[in-house]
């Protein structure tokens, strides 16, 4: 089984998180941007914690044999504390890196007039930059906070398929996959999601436009719920086929629109060293 | 203005890249050479557009070698102190890559424009990060303090960096490198772990600095 978790907060895991992880089958993730627990104060706190998304932590991962990509973005929680709102001038720096697939997480926490104004501008970040865009949906009064989602998304003139909408679950998932949005799933161990009832979701609603993430972080979580979903899908009666295009091409699908996925070095695809007609294959080039 | 050379030749770079991707180098040379300032907005993105991964028959990265050339094209239209603040804006705000860059553009320097980026040097030493602690040790290294040098080594050993990538060893190696690294060595064995092979490259490159004054 490989995998690509395509939304996990690794700054918070231990080394033996990306060793259970890299023999579970995961090779690839995306990290988003987002709070860290402790709320920030600053903007250069942002720009520190940016710096590491595209330094530090992707080193990390890459001597796990993972290939780390994350999302940039300023979060909706800390959109309101207008210490950190301005930290938006600055994205523009962070949007342009070569290991950054998407805007994100943006969206809402408690629907505030800082957070829509955040969204919408971020939104246009993501036209502009040509990225796709990941969209947080809040915990607390989910539907109403989706259906908003849906309008700034369709507002922004950015393709829906350009776009995931995250923790979804039975009550949320129809008016997303009506917009033609693709449907984020986070599987966590006791809130959110569970393996089986994303099964049952699959089963009801089929693969198409479906990510599945483990959306572990410094909370109780469980970065081995991709490989546990598969699990569950193979037990419910889906091919191996069926869990690859949800746990690795599907994710490929929506980051591979940045056109800065670089997976050749972990998925086994392409031998690096390898030439063509005396020339190096050197990868991307394509824009 | 200031002399920095490339890490690959240009015509046998573009030798190895795709039609799209020489055409693309070539134009963003264009565009630095006319204004150097246009540089921090081709950095980050350079080789998505020329492509990425290990030149055949070179011990470089074609990204690396990219960077390094628009590097090159901005020196040439810039004296030292800007050259200076346009690396250290780049590093700044560079991911690993384009850090990595920065530190491999500070070794092909001309030693003559007495451009000195040691606090990038620093930085990069301060990290755990593999690929800038060995492109710290390049040429550039020379303006490091000696004590901050000798722990650029030391660093080497520990994180596995190869002491083959530490330009001027055998010049510069002392008997306080080597006291260093045989501590180092002393703790590895206390600890029944294996010592690595260069450690006694790193002696053995004070005790060849010494010869003549043994002699």
């Amino acid at each position: 089984m490989r995998i690509f978790d395509p939304h996990i907060h690794m700054s918070s895991r231990t080394t033996d998180d990306y060793e259970a992880m890299h023999a579970a089958g995961v090779r690839a993730l995306v990290e988003p941007a987002f709070w860290l627990g402790q709320p920030r104060t600053n903007v250069g706190s942002f720009l520190d914690y940016f710096d590491s998304l595209v330094g530090w932590e992707r080193f990390r991962a890459a001597q796990f044999g993972i290939a780390h990509h994350c999302t940039i973005a300023l979060n909706p929680k800390e959109a309101n504390d207008p210490r950190c709102a301005e930290v938006i001038d600055l994205l523009p720096r962070y949007l342009d890196k070569d290991g950054v697939v998407a805007v994100g997480e943006v969206g809402f926490d408690s629907m505030t007039e800082a957070e829509e104004k955040a969204f919408a501008r971020q939104l246009e970040l993501a036209v502009e930059f040509a990225l796709p865009a990941m969209v947080h949906t809040p915990h607390r009064d989910k539907e109403a906070g989706t259906r908003r989602t849906l309008e700034l998304v369709e507002a922004s003139g950015l393709a829906p398929g350009m776009v995931v909408v995250d923790h979804l679950n039975e009550v949320t998932v129809g008016q997303v996959d009506d917009a033609g949005c693709w449907m984020g799933f986070s599987i966590y161990p006791d809130t959110k999601m569970d393996e089986h009832r994303m099964v049952r979701i699959l089963q009801e609603r089929g693969l198409d436009r479906v990510l599945v993430n483990s959306a572990a972080d410094w909370g109780r979580s469980d970065p081995l719920k991709t490989a546990k979903t598969g699990q569950a899908m193979l037990e419910a009666g889906f091919s191996d086929d069926d869990v690859d295009r949800v746990l690795w091409r599907n994710p490929v699908e929506f980051f591979g629109q940045s056109g800065r996925l670089v997976l050749e070095d972990v998925a086994g695809s392409a031998d690096p060293g390898a030439t063509f007609e005396g020339n190096s294959i050197l990868r991307g080039g394509r824009d | 203005m200031t002399t920095l050379l490339p890490l690959v030749d240009p015509a046998e770079l573009r030798r190895h890249l795709s039609a799209e991707g020489a055409a693309a180098l070539d134009s963003m040379v264009a565009e630095v050479t006319a204004e150097p300032a246009r540089i921090g907005r081709l950095f980050a993105g350079a080789a998505r557009r020329t492509g990425r991964g290990p030149l055949a028959g070179h011990d470089v990265l074609a990204q690396d070698a990219v960077r390094v050339e628009l590097l090159a094209a901005a020196a040439a239209a810039l004296d030292g102190d800007r050259l200076r603040a346009e690396l250290v804006e780049l590093y700044r705000f560079g991911d690993s890559d384009e850090k990595r860059a920065v530190l491999l553009g500070l070794n092909r320097l001309d030693p003559s424009a007495g451009l000195d980026g040691s606090d990038l040097l620093l930085d990069a030493l301060r990290t755990n990060d593999t690929r800038l602690v060995a492109a710290a040790m390049g040429d550039h290294a020379r303006h490091l303090p000696d004590d901050a040098w000798r722990h650029g080594v030391l660093k080497c050993l520990f994180t596995g960096v190869p002491v083959a990538e530490v330009a001027g060893l055998e010049e510069r190696a002392d008997a306080e490198l080597a006291a260093m690294a045989e501590r180092f060595a002393t703790e590895r064995r206390a600890a029944g772990r294996e010592v690595p092979a260069d450690v006694a490259t790193v002696v053995a490159a004070h005790d060849r600095t010494t010869e003549p004054r043994k002699a």
